[in-house]
């Protein structure tokens, strides 16, 4: 007995050794070469091929899980926007050839999914992230293979990455002008009620510094994690506050557990309004209760008056679409494609560096009117809208910056938010 | 079901498992079953550590990396599980409790000395650093707690459970419910934890910068040894007197009591295990996958885990590791492949093993053979001694 104890610890002692060596032997080269210095690596060599007729554009959209309400729509859109392009002759001659990936609405795996466009398909570009978690998981892949995000959603800001393009709106492009436009209805007193993430808890950091300024007082703050729909507790306490606007950052279908606890809470669009930043033409009449006369704040309406609405309207009602209103969200992914394809035609090039000399400038005519991408920042100007929901489900704009808003996402412009703050996030940032 | 089956099926009492038997060897020629395991694992630590890294792209290795860490997982499942009977429905807590400790380290390492992480400032730009962080800046605590963390609440958990003979469905519920409540507890403190949106945009890990190819591979290198040591491990519990011990734990609890044993004891020891390797695994997950999130650890994470280990062969040496390494690669090349329907794939997968090889995808092997030898002798294709299994196992 002692002897075949000894035998197999023997062979247990020898198999380890093994194992230590194998790993050590696969290590070898790292430790040696990381040995002299430590400066950042350089990024990988682009494997990006153009030299065909074809250019490979990869979307990245949530077509499962909770967030594929939203983002399957944000998908089919690129889908036209592809289609459309690829009939007037695609990007400097070359066809665009869509790699679609599923994010799944999990974080790693929208990192895992950009990583996989960029280094195995080698995709030019990548488009799609939703939610700001996704973007924020996204981020240090494209930073690391020096790639490029297209991100189409409104946002808390406080943030720049030389490869990421923010197509949707920074925080004084819609949540700013959404303050003051309560201001200007003489709103003393405002809740906050918010899904449970980095969106809206940055957002409200900021309401609360402006709100400050403009002398509204914030009488409470709410937050339900994302996938939680049950609200009725948090609206007793803004019964109980009784105040004279709630700003909504929910995002998702919680806002339907929201709406159902306000109305049955006896709550009411003429004594306590709701404006939203998350509530949009595709949301509106899924709230499982009547949302009329409730506000939103956004860059894009359907029924925003242009003729490059009218043809993006008509050409999303003929496309095989998951619907047939249209929303901010979708024309920011829309622009997102021509954005990428003039910059690209500006540049003379698919190269990523080469790209972002010659973004500053470039300018397209979307159904919100004309953009223009800052080349600094990588965001795009826009038109602030306030909207209110018509019996149809439909914003009727009420208020309108009267140009459109350069944007400023580290809020340099507004000596109320702190400047120490500002300086660690753009230290941050890079 | 009508292969002979091996005395690590699951479903043979204590009694139908002379201890000795095994150790003979069976007809001289042959390998003993040991030996044949440990040479399997030799060809899987070749495979992983230098095979794949020479075949395989910088990204594939990566997401390579990522499954090993579920399979490590997997690992521990097959032993508290598979072998122990345990069913533990929330190793997503000691997959957490490793990642959280190695994502906080990170997040710190990428910060600077001195300085407080980005999603702080964020919310609240003046607050200090949360006193639970502070330990994390030192690298060498980080590690001590990747191990200790585990062993203590797993040990402490565990040994107020086994105490009072808590079994069955009621031990998978509190597991469960546990890794749920973690969960939450992480979403709901988001300025603590990072919250729903979890601590990413690491840029080194232990001084090597992560965005050089070379060092993912090194890391990658690591997660494959240890992830070939877990197995080292089980295999040498599973040939060891406390091996013996264990299957007789889950099979006959009250007969090992009887014995002389204290079966708490024993199922304490393979919980605590589980838990270790789960947490190394989820260490090693936050520099390979590049972010940590409640997602990752909840009730869908926690099951996902144990799904690995069920679909590869929950009682078998190699099953778990092979069914989480398959699931891992099944995730990602089916959603590559169907981006819309994949998971409705993946499902039937599931429930075709679950249907057809009951015992997982490692028992198909043997049960091909059994077939085979039964459609040469039909007269003995069903041997008394199995019938005799079956009617104790209902």
């Amino acid at each position: 007995m002692r002897n075949h104890t000894t035998i197999r610890r023997r062979a247990f002692a020898a198999a380890s050794v093994l194992v230590f060596t194998l790993t050590t032997a696969a290590c070898g080269g790292a430790k040696a070469t990381d040995d002299d210095d430590k400066p950042a690596a350089k990024p990988a060599e682009s494997c990006v091929d153009v030299s065909g007729d074809t250019v490979k554009l990869g979307f990245v959209n949530s077509l499962t899980g909770a967030m594929a309400i939203s983002e399957k729509t944000v998908s089919s859109v690129l889908g036209m926007a592809a289609e459309e392009i690829n009939a007037s002759g695609g990007i400097m001659g070359k066809k665009i050839e869509p790699v679609q990936e599923d994010g799944a609405t999990d974080w790693p795996t929208f990192a895992e999914k950009t990583e996989k466009l960029l280094t195995d398909d080698c995709v030019a570009a990548v488009f799609g992230g939703w939610t700001s978690s996704s973007r924020k998981a996204m981020k240090p892949v494209v930073e690391k293979h020096n790639g490029l995000l297209f991100y189409p959603v409104q946002y808390e800001g406080l943030e720049a990455s030389k490869n990421i393009y923010y197509t949707g709106a920074t925080t004084n492009q819609q949540i700013l002008p959404a303050m003051e436009f309560l201001k200007a209805e003489g709103v003393k007193t405002l809740f906050l009620a918010g899904s449970d993430y980095v969106f809206p808890r940055t957002a409200n950091a900021i309401i609360k510094l402006y709100a400050a300024e403009l002398g509204i007082e914030i009488v409470g703050e709410e937050y339900v994690p994302l996938d939680k729909d049950d609200w009725t507790t948090q609206v007793s306490k803004i019964v109980k506050a009784k105040p004279d606007f709630i700003f909504n950052t929910i995002n998702g279908s919680s806002n339907v557990g929201f709406v159902k606890a306000y109305t049955d809470a006896g709550l009411k669009a003429e004594t306590t309004p709701i404006i939203s930043v998350s509530i949009a033409e595709e949301e509106a009449p899924n709230m499982g209760a009547s949302v009329e006369g409730q506000y939103a704040a956004w860059n894009y309406f359907q029924s925003v008056e242009s003729p490059a609405n009218e043809k993006f309207i008509k050409d999303w009602v003929a496309y095989d679409g998951p619907s047939d209103v249209t929303s901010d969200p979708m024309e920011a992914a829309y622009i997102s494609l021509y954005l990428y394809k003039a910059m690209v035609e500006k540049a003379g090039s698919f190269d990523v560096d080469k790209i972002n000399e010659a973004a500053d400038g470039v300018s397209f005519d979307a159904p919100e009117g004309k953009v223009v991408i800052d080349g600094e920042n990588h965001h795009i100007s826009k038109p602030g809208l306030i909207g209110k929901i018509n019996a149809d489900n439909q914003f009727d704009v009420v208020w309108s910056s009267d140009a459109p808003i350069e944007p400023d996402p580290f809020l340099k412009g507004y000596d109320w938010f702190p400047e120490s703050t500002r300086d660690a996030l753009v230290k941050a940032a890079g | 079901m009508s292969t002979p089956t091996d005395v690590e099926s699951p479903f043979l009492p204590v009694a139908a498992t002379p201890t000795d038997r095994r150790r003979l060897p069976r007809s001289s020629p042959r390998l003993s079953r040991d030996t044949v395991s440990l040479i399997g694992i030799g060809v899987f630590a070749v495979l992983m550590l230098l095979v794949a890294p020479a075949v395989l792209s910088d990204f594939r290795l990566n997401n390579l990396g990522k499954y090993a860490c579920w399979a490590m997982v997997a690992v521990g499942i097959g032993l508290a599980w598979g072998r122990g009977g345990m069913l533990v429905l929330g190793q997503g807590v000691y997959f957490a409790l490793g990642a959280y400790a190695m994502a906080m380290h990170l997040t710190l390492e990428t910060a600077g000395p001195d300085a407080i992480p980005v999603f702080m400032i964020l919310y609240d730009p003046l607050a200090p650093l949360p006193g639970f962080w502070e330990p994390f800046r030192s690298g060498a605590f980080t590690l001590l707690a990747v191990v200790g963390a585990p062993v203590l609440l797993a040990g402490t958990l565990g040994y107020a459970i086994f105490k009072r003979r808590v079994k069955g469905a009621y031990f998978a519920i509190l597991s469960q419910a546990l890794a749920v409540a973690l969960a939450y507890l992480i979403g709901g403190t988001i300025k603590l934890t990072g919250g729903d949106t979890g601590l990413s945009d690491f840029k080194y890990f232990f001084g090597y910068d992560l965005s050089d190819p070379i060092n993912k591979r090194m890391i990658y290198s690591i997660t494959a040894g240890l992830l070939v040591l877990c197995l080292l491990v089980v295999w040498q519990l599973y040939r060891s007197r406390f091996g013996e011990l264990l299957v007789a734990t889950r099979d006959a609890e009250e007969r090992v009591r009887f014995l002389g044993h204290d079966p708490a004891n024993i199922k304490l020891v393979a919980y605590v295990t589980a838990a270790v390797m789960a947490s190394i695994g989820g260490a090693l997950f936050v520099p390979i996958a590049g972010i940590i999130s409640p997602k990752e650890i909840g009730a869908a994470a926690s099951i996902f885990l144990i799904a690995g280990a069920a679909f590869g062969g929950r009682a078998t040496l190699f099953g778990p590791v092979l069914g989480a390494l398959l699931l891992g690669y099944g995730r990602s090349s089916l959603s590559e492949q169907w981006e819309n329907g994949w998971i409705y794939v993946l499902a039937l997968m599931f429930i075709l093993v679950t249907l057809l090889a009951p015992e997982g995808v490692a028992s198909i092997p043997r049960r091909a053979a059994g077939l085979l030898g039964s459609l040469r002798r039909p007269t003995e294709s069903r041997p008394p001694r199995n019938t005799a299994a079956k009617e104790t196992k209902s």
